[in-house]
């Protein structure tokens, strides 16, 4: 099981071709995802050789590789000011789930094709996000796949390398599913549709949130957790030390006014009876205390 | 990034929002000047600082006259405003206002759409309002695919109670400030006041815009507006070399790779610190992900340079970023320093060719580097040195 991503998903890459797309198609390759084909219009046609004997068919379009290789996943490497432009185009082919792996989109891109998306039904992951691995099934995006191997614990985070940190303390466990959902102010996927979705995995025992500053998002999913998750949830949020009105790395870590503090996310999480972590390695033992691993 | 009133009401008068003459000056002779300029009657001298309740601190004075103009600047230059130095005022055109009112548009994280405010209660804070008297501020739901257009905004004007001689005039103006939300790339444009002139007129006093820096690239003219000056000289140092740097004011100096381990590493810093006297972290610095020896060594010769620095704790997860290019950028950068080196460095490595990047630095066996295997470890580590 898992979620989002299995070893049957069909994966096409958008940006195949450019090095950041070249270059993470042959780690994703190399960890056993499917790739079916890449995109690029000036390219179609083309077989790109990979190592290990792999080629891979370029496709014209989105549809095209669809209707070819009946692919299911897309994940975008393209650089942002085409990032809106790659993902409805995506859409429009009906592509159930698009990973957007680019930093730096316009956040009036995303809210665009984010509303284009729901109204049509693709899920989106990202942008500003390392993308999503299952272990030892399927790895979309840049996470590393060799810290850890498939187990019982699914992990939601708005930081790529804060996730690698966690899989990395949890590696004697394991994971189900790892999601990196972004750091932008406006993200296709959310902790809440994670927590949702690992709390109907049968392959996931319990569940880390990683958050940090800015926004609501922790708060509203402590509410969500309170109500409807019944997994053990263990929690971890970041930027205490953030000052106000400083963005921290990524566009949608900024402290405004008294909204968006870790403080906040902290206590609301604990009111909700998720267990938080002052530290990733005590996060860690929190879940390990937890699943008696 | 959030502009000074004059910038805002310079976009807005590009867009065709209806604002009254303002002129910015940077001295009391330049304000007696703008002051003549404007026609030598009434004017208000405006403190341009980003942040609010400049008026209770004295930093906005109506006067009459050329003259009193020059001595208001005299006394509002220079002032301190919550922390923020006031180093330019506007000399704006004085206006008969007949009501006050308040309208913003801005990007609604959890909704993942916008939101437009409005009320005919305008001149208080927006949170005071939102407290007191919640029901007099209307909240709309903005979609990102159609925007603010005339039927939207005759929903705002009418959600918000506007009379209905005035419905039509504000509705205009909402949509003339949607435009410039739109065209600039921005993700908060807020009025307040919007006031009504006993002349009749809808006119944006007051204008607070945030451009969303991911935008950049597709508004060149957005980066004349940048505050230069007032950017931390260490700051401008690392944005001069590409680095995401946040200057803070404790003792450990910080390098990461990724922002969310680096404000966790800032977090696991300042707790090990209350072990050694309060010991908290000097700054944010993300090297990124894919880092090459040389954005290492950049990041080090930026820390270095501050003489707040005690301790450095060099902390990565190396997932693209290589532990081999980390540790030869330590290295390295360490040799260029030569003697003027003098900061321990504590080094925690995990991930990506974690062995090799130990192995390199072990065998340069700098005196002034630490290697610590865990996070807390070294965090624990550099706290107590930088307290030493």
């Amino acid at each position: 099981m898992a979620i989002f991503l299995t070893k049957d998903s069909k994966v096409v890459v958008q940006g195949m071709t450019g090095s950041e797309g070249m270059k993470h198609t042959t780690r994703m390759l190399a960890a056993g995802t499917q790739i079916v084909g890449g995109v690029n219009p000036r390219k179609a046609g083309e077989q790109v050789a990979f190592p290990g004997d792999v080629t891979i068919p370029v496709f014209g379009t989105v549809a095209d590789a669809m209707a070819t290789t009946g692919a299911d996943v897309s994940v975008v490497f393209v650089p942002p000011a085409f990032t809106k432009a790659a993902v409805i185009e995506a859409v429009d082919a009906g592509m159930p789930l698009v990973v957007i792996i680019t930093e730096g989109v316009p956040v009036a891109d995303t809210a665009e094709f984010f509303t284009y998306a729901q109204a049509k039904g693709t899920r989106l992951i990202g942008p500003n996000c390392p993308g999503l691995i299952t272990p030892g099934q399927s790895n979309v995006g840049i996470t590393p796949a060799d810290i850890t191997g498939p187990g019982r614990i699914g992990l939601v985070s708005k930081s790529g390398t804060l996730t690698y940190q966690m899989m990395f303390e949890l590696r004697d466990i394991g994971f189900s599913t790892a999601v990196g959902i972004g750091g932008d102010p406006i993200v296709g996927t959310t902790h809440i549709d994670c927590l949702q979705a690992f709390q109907d995995d049968p392959d996931t025992d319990g569940i880390v949130m990683i958050g940090e500053i800015g926004g609501d998002a922790e708060e509203r999913a402590a509410a969500y957790i309170k109500e409807h998750i019944t997994k053990p949830v263990v929690g971890y949020v970041a930027g205490f030390e953030a000052p106000e009105g400083k963005t921290m790395g990524h566009a949608g870590a900024i402290v405004s006014g008294s909204v968006g503090t870790a403080q906040a996310k902290k206590e609301a999480l604990e009111a909700a009876g998720v267990k938080v972590g002052k530290t990733p390695t005590e996060t860690a033992r929190l879940m390990r205390e937890i699943l008696g691993g | 990034m959030d502009l000074y009133e004059y910038q805002a009401r310079d976009l807005f008068e590009k867009h065709g929002v209806p604002v009254l003459p303002g002129i910015v000056a940077t001295t009391a002779a330049e304000a007696r000047a703008a002051a003549e300029k404007l026609g030598g009657g009434t004017v208000v001298v405006k403190a341009q600082v980003k942040t609010g309740g400049r008026g209770k601190a004295g930093g906005v004075k109506v006067v009459h006259n050329p003259a009193d103009a020059e001595a208001a600047a005299q006394a509002i230059l220079g002032m301190d405003i919550k922390g923020h130095t006031v180093h330019r005022v506007m000399i704006a055109a004085g206006a008969k206002i007949a009501q006050e009112f308040y309208f913003s548009v801005l990007l609604d994280r959890a909704e993942r759409r916008y939101l437009a405010m409005c009320s005919v209660e305008g001149g208080m804070e927006i949170e005071q309002l939102a407290v007191e008297k919640p029901e007099a501020l209307a909240r709309v739901a903005v979609d990102p695919l159609t925007g603010i257009d005339a039927a939207k905004a005759a929903e705002i004007v009418s959600a918000a109670g506007f009379p209905a001689h005035l419905a039509d005039e504000v509705a205009d103006v909402i949509v003339k400030l949607w435009g410039v939300y739109a065209a600039e790339d921005a993700t908060l444009v807020e009025v307040n006041p919007l006031v009504l002139t006993e002349d009749g007129e809808v006119i944006a006093l007051d204008g607070k815009v945030t451009l969303d820096e991911n935008a950049a690239f597709r508004h060149p003219d957005h980066e004349a507006l940048e505050d230069k000056d007032a950017a931390d000289p260490l700051e401008a140092k690392a944005k001069a070399l590409d680095l995401n740097y946040v200057k803070l004011d404790g003792s450990v100096g910080i390098i990461g790779n990724g922002a969310g381990l680096v404000m966790s590493t800032l977090d696991v810093v300042a707790y090990a610190g209350e072990q050694h006297g309060g010991v908290t972290p000097a700054n944010f610095l993300d090297i990124g992900g894919g880092a090459s020896a040389e954005v290492m060594a950049n990041g080090l010769d930026v820390i270095l340079g501050d003489p707040q620095v005690k301790s450095v704790f060099v902390n990565v997860f190396g997932g693209i970023t290589s532990c081999i290019e980390v540790a030869r950028g330590i290295v390295g950068a360490l040799e260029t320093l030569g003697d003027s080196a003098t900061k321990p460095l504590v080094v925690r490595l995990d991930g990506n060719s974690v062995e090799e990047g130990r192995a390199i630095l072990a065998a340069a066996n700098h005196p002034l580097v630490t290697i610590v295997d865990t996070m807390d470890g070294a965090a624990a580590k550099a706290a107590e040195l930088a307290a030493a």
